[in-house]
């Protein structure tokens, strides 16, 4: 599915690169408001599903080749942070429900978690 | 790769909004260079946790990264307050960061383990009141 097939579901609000959305192809997520986390855990190629909005969430997934940022709870970055993720391509799309509600509906659509490495239990 | 490239990035302290701008720099630099997709991800881990730990913890410092065809070095250089306890400094969830830190989605005690589990080589060299230097390895396959 394309992050276009999620953002229709979901009935996010775009806040970049729209042209991007029907390329992007989405396979797993991650979800997590710690991007130590997200740099340890997130799986190549799974899109990052977050409560922060802050610029720090484009550069982590600058870092990680992260292909789309999706924001929970209606809660809209700031222009820097939506700035930085337009000039390095990557779509930012906010959706209007909670971290939980959001994850089970994409979970519903097929999305399937992703993992890199082994969590300590 | 013909030449050995050498690259120096200064990071100032508490700079949240610019702080990872130097590690992404080192990224685009590997991707340019055509080194493996798997590398230039764990260098971008590395030094991105890094970068954060001169932001959060070590006043500001120096970024330097040494490609050759043998190896990518990865260091971080600071003058700041030095680790009393490096043992629980690499524990996963460890911490001394602050609020600020936090807000940012850091601070949890993950930052050096991150840097340990994509490094060959894993080496600080502290020293309380006199600074911090970090110096990881990644072997080209």
């Amino acid at each position: 599915m394309t992050l276009g097939d999620i953002a229709s579901v979901l009935e996010t609000k775009t806040l970049c690169c729209e042209e991007r959305l029907a390329s992007v192809e989405i396979d797993g997520a991650f979800a997590s408001d710690l991007m130590s986390d997200v740099l340890a855990f997130c799986a190549p190629g799974a899109f990052l599903i977050t409560g922060l909005t802050n610029i720090q969430i484009v550069r982590t997934a600058q870092m990680l080749d992260i292909p789309a940022v999706l924001f929970v709870r209606g809660k809209c970055p700031l222009e820097d942070t939506i700035a930085l993720a337009r000039g390095a391509g990557i779509p930012l799309v906010l959706s209007s429900h909670n971290m939980f509600h959001t994850c089970g509906l994409l979970y519903a659509m097929g999305v399937k978690p992703t993992q890199a490495n082994s969590a300590p239990v | 790769m013909a030449d050995p490239i050498h690259l120096e990035y200064e990071v100032a302290a508490d700079d949240y909004q610019a702080a990872g701008a130097a590690s992404n720099s080192v990224k685009e630099t590997l991707k340019m260079l055509g080194l493996p997709t798997a590398i230039s991800r764990r260098a971008a881990i590395i030094t991105y946790e890094a970068e954060m730990n001169l932001v959060i913890h070590g006043g500001g410092g120096k970024i330097v990264a040494n490609i050759d065809e043998e190896s990518v070095e990865l260091m971080t250089i600071d003058e700041g307050p030095g680790i009393p306890d490096v043992e629980k400094a690499v524990q996963e969830g460890f911490t001394t960061a602050g609020d600020r830190a936090r807000e940012m989605g850091f601070g949890a005690g993950m930052g050096l383990p991150n840097i340990k589990r994509n490094a060959d080589v894993f080496e600080i060299f502290t020293e309380v009141g006199t600074g911090t230097t970090l110096r990881t390895v990644i072997n080209l396959p």
